[in-house]
């Protein structure tokens, strides 16, 4: 067992020595038999079939529904280590909402002359509608996921912020319950911080986000997704069951009297919050997309007058523009007055001349990213790249600078997977998730860890081929 | 619950009767054929594909009535929209999109059936495993009911699922019964007549009653018992009797809950004053055919008057 190359690895240090977090595990690794840990690696990949925890890919046959892999060593992170992670998270949700809030209001940041305006001009995620409007409590973004990346023991950065509407919170949760099956014995061992109590604090955040029109009682809570087809649709109807939330699609619903209400078995019943799945764009034909039937005609007008919270709000897609990312150190520092404790991956805007000359000189040595892009596409690896493919990019980047940003590609940490030979390192992410109510910013110790299954790959989205890890935090 | 939710649940249900029903037709079908010459074989298969409904489809399809090509039509044929391969299809999305509303036992059962199914199905079906995949669908009921039994809270959600099966279990048994009835009596007259046992036989077994039927009548077998058994006998939970009593009870747990009868429930009692005094007699005088059409078009109206009462649809 031992990590190789120059990476920062997440369990060995450079001689090769398990480090003090993964003490336990690897003592309790070595005391496994092989073939028991052969057995229980097939037996995962079967109970996630099982439990039909799959999603769709897109482009391909509608019907396609696959696994994201599942790797059964866990990546730990020390009580200390998620302290200093939070209090950063912490700081930059904080920022988030009050940026968002900023935005749609004075803008002082713009007149302050620490955003340039042209960034909001034009930018599809920009909604002109909700100039004006405070969303119920104030609060903009109520889920937030945030992108984190290890280069060393005490650096972590934020690689992206998913402030529109993070996925990934199933996979953290059904990840722990796989692994507690697997292995009861080892969390009597290793004391590991819970995360299954992240649906309730989700009811409980949403539940404190009440509209204006909220008459009292229990609120009504529902999750809007697209539908069966969507690829996030088995984490939409696992919320919603594990909250004890309806699960909506927009023809299950109606505007009337004022209020958006579901269509039950005894009539239409009115919703107070709505954490919807579906993009602003197609939340409401007579707004955004008239083309669209994933939403509900009138929303947007039930909306701005206090019939109905929004989760995440209309337009909070704005601040997940890599653009604005490459801001968010100076949007941190005017918001709460701090340092960031949090640092961003250094970032070249291409609609700069002098950051597009640099990037074009150093194509082969950057990641450039689309600014409206995500989930892996749209994207160049320098280094992992043909010279075919890197002009054929350059290219595109010439003929529209200001839709990229780039990068310096990290060394990313790697973390042991397993494989049918033993342990090898592999590089990672992590998303943590964040709640934010009225009552407060609540942190859930863990997150979902993304980890390249191919050698050398830094490429952790699922939707490329990555795979998944239970990630624990360690209780003092 | 949502009226879509409901919907799913009936229809998840309906559909998992009716890939059940069709694997218990084939299996008759497949027995007798064993046992009877090429020419009688032949008519087995061919009312089968009657049966079904499916004689359009078919023939456009096929040549002659063959069993392997008669039983891969009905359970997987391209040509056949309708095959089991797509019920069980139809009977998992239904349950994913009722997913929040079914436990994780129902669910895993939905869901490891349908993998295995859809893996067997996914080929030519041969003559070695045919028994396997009629076996394989008929347990995926049983492993469903079952979990649904053991685990299912009892609200609404609990009886639109009962209601669909017990409406489509009466729409199978009284569709099988039909045409068989047709198939056996050239004319009226032979009411009563000694008939082909084996033809009454596999009428029988298409209802999982050969058994049972003998037990309680010592054997014997013949036209105006086995309609008393399939029509009447409130005993025998594939009967129309026992079918029509369930579904009155998941009506009227509903009504309970909603605390408001729908149509279905009024559709249902007048039904009900039609034949619940009924003897076999009786229903020969006037015609098992005409009967039965009036039953189906009943049934077919209750369910239609379900998914109106609770807003299945927008």
């Amino acid at each position: 067992m031992q990590g190789r190359g120059s990476n920062f690895d997440e369990m060995f240090d450079e001689a090769g020595n398990t480090r003090p977090a993964y003490a336990e595990y690897c003592k309790w690794y070595g005391e496994q038999p092989p073939e028991f840990l052969r057995r229980k690696n097939r037996e995962a990949d079967d109970a996630f079939r099982r439990t039909g925890i799959t999603f769709n890919v897109y482009g391909e046959d509608a019907a396609e529904e696959r696994l994201i892999p599942f790797d059964m060593v866990p990546r730990i992170i020390t009580a200390a280590e998620w302290r200093k992670l939070s209090r950063g998270i912490e700081q930059r949700v904080r920022a988030l909402n009050s940026f968002l809030y900023d935005l749609y209001h004075r803008q002082e940041i713009v007149r302050a002359g620490r955003l340039p305006e042209r960034l909001l001009r034009g930018n599809d995620a920009w909604l002109a509608n909700m100039v004006g409007f405070t969303p119920p409590g104030g609060i903009y973004t109520h889920i937030v996921g945030i992108d984190l990346v290890r280069t060393g023991p005490d650096e972590f950065f934020v690689l992206e912020d998913n402030a529109r509407t993070p996925s990934g919170v199933s996979y953290m949760l059904e990840n722990r319950e796989t692994m507690m099956g697997m292995f009861p014995d080892l969390f009597s061992r290793v004391a590991v911080e819970s995360v299954s109590n992240y649906p309730r604090r989700l009811a409980r955040s949403l539940a404190a986000c009440v509209p204006p029109a909220f008459t009292g009682g229990k609120p009504t809570v529902a999750v809007l997704t697209p539908g069966i087809f969507n690829s996030a649709y088995f984490e939409h109807a696992f919320l919603a069951d594990q909250m004890g939330a309806e699960l909506v699609e927009g023809s299950d619903l109606r505007v009337t009297d004022g209020r958006v209400q579901m269509r039950t078995t005894s009539g239409y019943k009115p919703i107070d919050v709505l954490y919807r799945r579906v993009d602003d764009e197609f939340l409401d034909p007579l707004t955004f997309n008239p083309d669209s039937v994933l939403g509900v005609p009138g929303i947007m007008d039930v909306y701005r007058s206090g019939g109905i919270t929004i989760a995440n709000a209309p337009g909070t897609g704005i601040s997940d523009d890599k653009a604005i990312y490459s801001f968010m150190p100076e949007i941190v520092e005017f918001y709460t007055g701090e340092r960031p404790l949090l640092p961003n991956v250094q970032t070249w805007r291409c609609a700069d001349k002098d950051s597009l000359a640099y990037v074009l000189d150093n194509l082969a040595d950057l990641v450039v990213k689309e600014v409206h892009g995500s989930g892996g596409y749209g994207m160049l690896i320098g280094p992992t790249s043909s010279r075919r493919e890197i002009a054929a990019f350059r290219e595109k980047l010439m003929a529209k600078p200001e839709n990229y940003i780039a990068q310096p590609t990290l060394s990313l940490s790697t973390c042991p997977i397993y494989t049918a030979k033993g342990l090898a390192p592999r590089h990672l992410d992590l998303r943590p998730f964040v709640l934010v109510s009225p009552e407060g910013i609540d942190i859930t110790p863990g997150g979902l860890t993304r980890v390249a299954l191919k050698k050398g790959s830094l490429v952790v989205n699922s939707s490329q081929g990555g795979g998944t890890k239970d990630t624990w935090v360690l209780k003092d | 619950m949502l009226g879509r939710t409901a919907n799913s649940l009936f229809w998840m249900f309906r559909y998992l009767e009716r890939a059940e029903n069709t694997a218990r037709l084939l299996e008759a079908a497949l027995r007798m054929a064993l046992t009877r010459d090429l020419v009688t074989a032949e008519a087995e298969w061919r009312s089968v594909i009657a049966t079904l409904g499916l004689q359009h489809a078919y023939e456009a399809a096929h040549e002659a009535y063959d069993g392997a090509s008669v039983w891969n039509f009905v359970l997987r044929g391209p040509a056949n929209p309708g095959n089991v391969r797509n019920m069980f299809g139809a009977v998992r999305s239904n349950a994913r999109a009722a997913r929040i509303n079914i436990s994780s036992d129902v669910w895993e059962a939905v869901n490891e059936n349908w993998m295995k199914l859809d893996a067997m199905l996914a080929r030519p079906v041969g003559q070695t495993s045919v028994g396997d995949v009629l076996g394989a669908i008929r347990r995926a009921g049983t492993q469903v009911h079952g979990a649904f039994d053991g685990s299912m809270l009892r609200d609404e959600g609990y009886h639109f699922s009962r209601a669909g099966t017990f409406i489509e279990r009466a729409d199978s048994t009284a569709r099988i019964l039909d045409m068989k009835y047709f198939l056996l009596l050239p004319s009226l007259s032979y009411v009563g007549s000694s008939l082909d046992t084996g033809q009454w036989e596999q009428v029988l077994r298409s209802v999982a009653g050969a058994r049972v039927y003998s037990w309680l009548n010592a054997g014997q077998i013949e036209a105006r018992g086995i309609v008393e058994f399939l029509v009447l006998d409130d005993r025998f939970p594939r009967s129309l009797a026992f079918c029509r009593n369930a579904l009155r009870d998941n009506l009227a747990a509903l009504a309970r809950m909603h605390r408001e009868e729908g149509r279905a429930v009024a559709l249902m009692r007048d039904a009900d004053t039609r034949i619940s005094h009924l003897t076999v007699d009786q229903i020969f005088e006037a015609g098992l055919h005409e009967f039965l059409v009036d039953f189906l078009a009943r049934n077919a109206a209750i369910a239609q008057a379900i998914a109106g009462d609770y807003r299945f649809h927008a």
